[in-house]
């Protein structure tokens, strides 16, 4: 199993703090959220996504709880922390100050 | 990353594993059945879609591995796992284990013991009392000596000093306590009244003194027992406080009774008893309360927090210099000192600094060499285990895991020894009272302190063994070839480098350090043996010491010079006397000398000089009894008493300097104010201490400067104790009510001046022993290491036709390289190092080659006999044998 790069570990935790950041959700849901709202594009592998999970729930950005999904199975539920809001702030900006970057440098003609 | 939420999810992964695990199963589990049900909608079959989803999650063990990691139980299940592997190691090898756990035992225990006496002797000595990091003692000044200080003095730095928190008084003394039948000398304090407040200590029953109480001419009888008097003596009386009880001959009222394991302010000694110092009289003998110029006062100052010494020492200087002009009578010529804690000259605080200094560095000298030596055992032990550590390497263990787990193996043996030695540093906390404990009668107490600090310096050390230890033999795996290993042992050929350099580094520097230690015992013992040899200038065997307590007994001026006369009779007609006489001071003694500006006919003095000397007053026949050969003129005679002119008797020192070494028999000399008359010269002798320098001292006779308590000396040809049977008979026989103190000979007093030597010598050879045998065992068992792992060279080498002799000489050889390369490293330093030794040689230089090859000597033949063992086995090598078995 080829290891993630930096990049993308760090993009999956982004995306995975962007997508709590509307709602509590199970580690499904949030695979499928990401997977409709990126139009298809995205698709997070799913052997990656349960370890960024457990991560961030140890950096205290987000927290799990037991609940009830909407096909009556028992769930583990995620939802962002004060902390982690802030810390998906100073992500997005940072994302979108190199994206914008990136963009500037391909676009220079 | 607040700790607030990792630390509930971390207890959580240690302790609530399985149910972690059944989340981690339950959440993996419902994801699944998520993506089977979407497969199944998508047209798959049950089977197909559970197949797909396994597929798409990728692994459910490994997603759970990875979620683990994430939650870093690993680290913890893997260090659980390390120390049991690490546990089942060392049980394999019980030898290499107990070897390597003895050897941290005694390196951690030395420190760990050296660490709590320097703790409970020289920086916290006083358990229970406050703030002891900010107490500093005081003593009084004479021209820049040491002097005992006043109590006006004193009273007058406590209400100007603005620095000081607080001051007090607190001296030793002693009274004989009889309750019933039993009578018990016991040790005590005079104290101000504020001691129990200062110190923060407060009786658990009663109360401690009230202002006042220390002022006022035997005013306040009363006085505070220490709880261990309370429980033996007074069997744990609750209704001890208001009861009276005889001190000597005073009768004091028991006002308090001190917490457990207070001992009071004196380094050296368990105070049983404190009175306040408006009792002095009593204890001491002349009222010096009022009197400026009695110096008798040792105190003590807590500082204001973050107020230095030398700030403190400024003021103090400023207050002292004051009194100087305010009473030049009393006071001219005399300072205040501030002394830190550790360098209290008025008690064995002082008198210990230098041995503890030097036992510190020896202390980790000895931890220095065990690290070396299990470092080497360890080594060994690697390379034996090459095998199994390349296995694991092969198969896929990171070397980051297996450095873990080897410092992880270092840790259970440190842990092991720093448990060791903390028991070794128990048993030993009163191990210095044990060597200072030359005589009987005289109680010491010197506890070491193990307290937070003791442990935490411990533990400190234990880690940086840790380190030290596990590290050695990760580095050797660093080389590790997974190939090579894996094929082959791979033999090493005597004499090559290569691998051998590091270990052969380590017992380099054991051999380096065990010699500087030897270098310093040598010197040391050499010292002592001269110390304890060197004529003192009286003679030592045959001349016994004792006093009696006549003050406490109620005697005064008059009936104790009859009763001293009716004594010395009684004693000179006892059989085997030769001579006897009173001496107000025991030479060598803590007792100090009468000290007086002196002015001497026809001697001139510069501009900016007061000469002054001490003395000793004494009576007809001491110079005799003491065996000090007079020069010329006499002794004092029964004729030179208080109706007689004034006579002294001079040393040689002060006829070569005050009469520039012309006859000064028939001049005169002013003592105190009185003139006296030259009537003979003594030699020099030693007073205070066998390591002074020759000073002008003089004699003047008891009579005509009474002192109501004089030693007494008895020159005999019999045994100490039937002089002492003796002795008792004739004293109850003048009064009944009467004891005897403590007889010793005048070799004793000596051996207990310079027991602080001893203690020094004792400890430093002890180590330096030790370091010799773990520096032997280190040689040794590098050799026979490289003995066994060069089999197959050594059986080449016969098969070829080396006989035995070449092979002997081959290993030895090696051996001794090391040796040579570590006694030359070890004579560079030495010759640095020894001398930190300074003070306690006594007319030995530090650089003395005697000592140096003495060390030298013991080393080598250490080493031939580490060596030559592995030599001997390897010209036993069967070659036909070595060549097959590989």
């Amino acid at each position: 199993m080829a290891k993630p790069t930096d990049l993308v570990q760090g993009t999956l935790d982004l995306l995975i703090l962007r997508t709590l950041a509307l709602q509590p959700m199970h580690g499904w849901g949030i695979a499928q959220r990401i997977r409709q709202v990126s139009n298809e594009v995205l698709r997070v592998h799913q052997g990656a996504l349960y370890p960024a999970l457990h991560r961030l729930e140890q950096q205290g950005w987000i927290r799990a709880k037991w609940g009830e999904s909407e096909n009556n199975r028992r769930a583990k539920y995620y939802s962002l922390t004060p902390d982690g809001a802030k810390h998906l702030r100073q992500e997005q900006a940072q994302w979108k100050r190199l994206s914008s970057a990136i963009g500037l440098v391909l676009e220079m003609s | 990353m607040r700790w607030y939420y990792k630390l509930p999810l971390r207890l959580r992964s240690l302790f609530r594993k399985d149910r972690v695990e059944l989340d981690l199963n339950d959440e993996l589990q419902f994801h699944l059945q998520n993506q089977i049900d979407e497969y199944a909608k998508q047209g798959m079959n049950p089977q197909e879609a559970r197949r797909a989803a396994l597929r798409s999650l990728g692994g459910v063990e490994q997603v759970k591995e990875e979620c683990r990691e994430a939650c870093e139980m690993n680290l913890i299940e893997n260090f659980v796992r390390d120390v049991r592997l690490g546990l089942r190691m060392l049980l394999r090898n019980p030898g290499f284990t107990v070897l390597a756990i003895v050897c941290l035992t005694l390196g951690i225990g030395a420190n760990a013991a050296v660490s709590s006496w320097v703790e409970g002797i020289l920086i916290r000595p006083y358990p229970l009392v406050s703030h002891q990091e900010r107490l500093v003692a005081l003593s009084g000044t004479v021209r820049g000596e040491r002097d005992e200080t006043s109590w006006p003095d004193l009273l007058d730095v406590q209400r100007s000093c603005t620095l000081c928190e607080t001051l007090f008084v607190s001296n030793i003394t002693g009274a004989t306590l009889s309750i019933g039948e039993r009578a018990e000398v016991t040790t005590g304090s005079i104290v101000s009244a504020n001691y129990f407040d200062a110190i923060g200590v407060h009786p658990i029953l009663g109360r401690g003194f009230e202002r006042g109480e220390d002022s006022g001419r035997n005013a306040h009888p009363v006085v505070v027992i220490s709880y261990r008097l309370w429980q033996t003596r007074f069997k744990s009386d609750p209704e001890i406080i208001g009861k009276t009880q005889r001190f000597d001959n005073v009768v004091l009222t028991v006002i308090g009774v001190a917490p457990e394991g207070f001992y009071g302010t004196f380094v050296g000694r368990a105070m049983e008893y404190w009175v306040p110092a408006s009792m002095q009289e009593v204890f001491y003998g002349g009222d010096k309360l009022e009197d400026r110029g009695a110096r008798w006062c040792e105190a003590y100052v807590r500082l204001k927090p973050g107020v230095t010494h030398n700030q403190a020492q400024q003021e103090i200087s400023a207050i002292a210099a004051r009194l100087e002009a305010e009473y030049p009578a009393t006071n001219r010529g005399r300072g205040i000192r501030v002394w830190p804690l550790w360098e209290t000259p008025f008690n064995h605080a002082g008198h210990l600094l230098p041995t503890l200094e030097i036992m510190v560095v020896v202390a980790m000298f000895v931890l220095l060499i065990v690290c070396a030596n299990v470092g080497n055992l360890l080594l060994v032990r690697s390379f034996a285990r090459r095998h199994e550590m390349t296995v694991r390497l092969a198969m896929g263990a990171s070397r980051g895991r297996l450095l873990r787990q080897l410092v992880t193996e270092g840790l259970l043996l440190s842990a092991c020894g720093a448990a060791g030695g903390m028991l070794v540093a128990y048993w030993c906390r009163h191990a210095l009272v044990l060597l200072l404990q030359v005589g009987g009668g005289d109680v010491m107490y010197l506890p070491g302190q193990i307290d937070g600090r003791v442990l935490g310096l411990s533990a400190a050390i234990c880690l940086v063994v840790t380190l030290a230890v596990g590290l050695v033999p990760a580095f050797q795996t660093r080389h590790l070839a997974l190939a090579d290993t894996l094929k082959t042992e791979a033999s090493a050929v005597m004499g090559a480098r290569g691998r051998a350099w590091f270990r052969s580094s380590l017992v380099v520097l054991q051999v380096t350090l065990s010699f500087i230690l030897l270098v310093g015992a040598t010197l040391l013992m050499q010292s002592l043996r001269k110390i304890r040899t060197a004529s003192p200038g009286f003679s030592t065997t045959r001349v016994l010491d004792t006093w009696i307590p006549l003050v406490a007994a109620g005697y005064d001026a008059p009936r104790a010079k009859t009763f001293q006369d009716e004594l010395i009779q009684r004693i000179r007609a006892l059989p085997g006397v030769e001579a006897a006489a009173y001496a107000h001071v025991v030479p060598l003694s803590y007792k100090s000398y009468s000290s007086t500006p002196i002015a001497v006919d026809g001697y001139q003095p510069q501009p900016n000089e007061q000469p002054t000397a001490e003395y000793n007053e004494v009576s007809p026949e001491y110079f005799a009894t003491m065996g000090i050969p007079l020069i010329s003129g006499r002794e004092f005679t029964r004729a030179d008493d208080e109706n007689a002119p004034r006579v002294a008797i001079v040393n040689q020192t002060m006829v070569a300097r005050y009469w520039r070494g012309q006859n000064p028999i028939g001049q005169r000399l002013q003592v105190k104010g009185n003139w006296v008359q030259v009537v003979g010269i003594a030699t020099d002798s030693k007073y205070s201490s066998l390591r002074e320098n020759a000073e002008p001292f003089f004699y003047v006779s008891l009579r005509q400067f009474f002192a109501i308590e004089p030693d007494i000396h008895i020159r005999t040809t019999q045994p100490l104790q039937s002089v002492q049977t003796a002795l008792i008979r004739e004293v109850r026989a003048l009064d009944p009510n009467l004891a005897l103190s403590e007889m010793m000979t005048l070799k004793e007093q000596v051996n207990r001046a310079t027991s602080h030597e001893l203690v020094a010598v004792t400890l430093v050879a002890l180590f330096g022993g030790l370091a010799l045998l773990l520096a032997t065992i280190g040689l040794y068992g590098v050799m026979s290491c490289t003995v066994s792992q060069s089999t197959r060279e050594l059986g080449l080498r016969m098969a070829l036709g080396a006989g035995a002799s070449n092979v002997l000489r081959l290993v030895l050889s090696r051996g001794l390289l090391l040796t040579t390369t570590g006694l030359i490293v070890g004579m560079a330093l030495a010759l640095l190092l020894t001398r930190l030794l300074g003070d306690l040689l006594y007319q030995e230089s530090p650089r003395d080659p005697l000592a140096f090859a003495a060390a030298f000597a013991v080393m080598t033949v250490a080493s031939v006999a580490a060596c030559f063992l592995p030599a001997w086995r390897a010209t036993r090598t069967d070659p036909m044998r070595a060549l097959r078995a590989e």
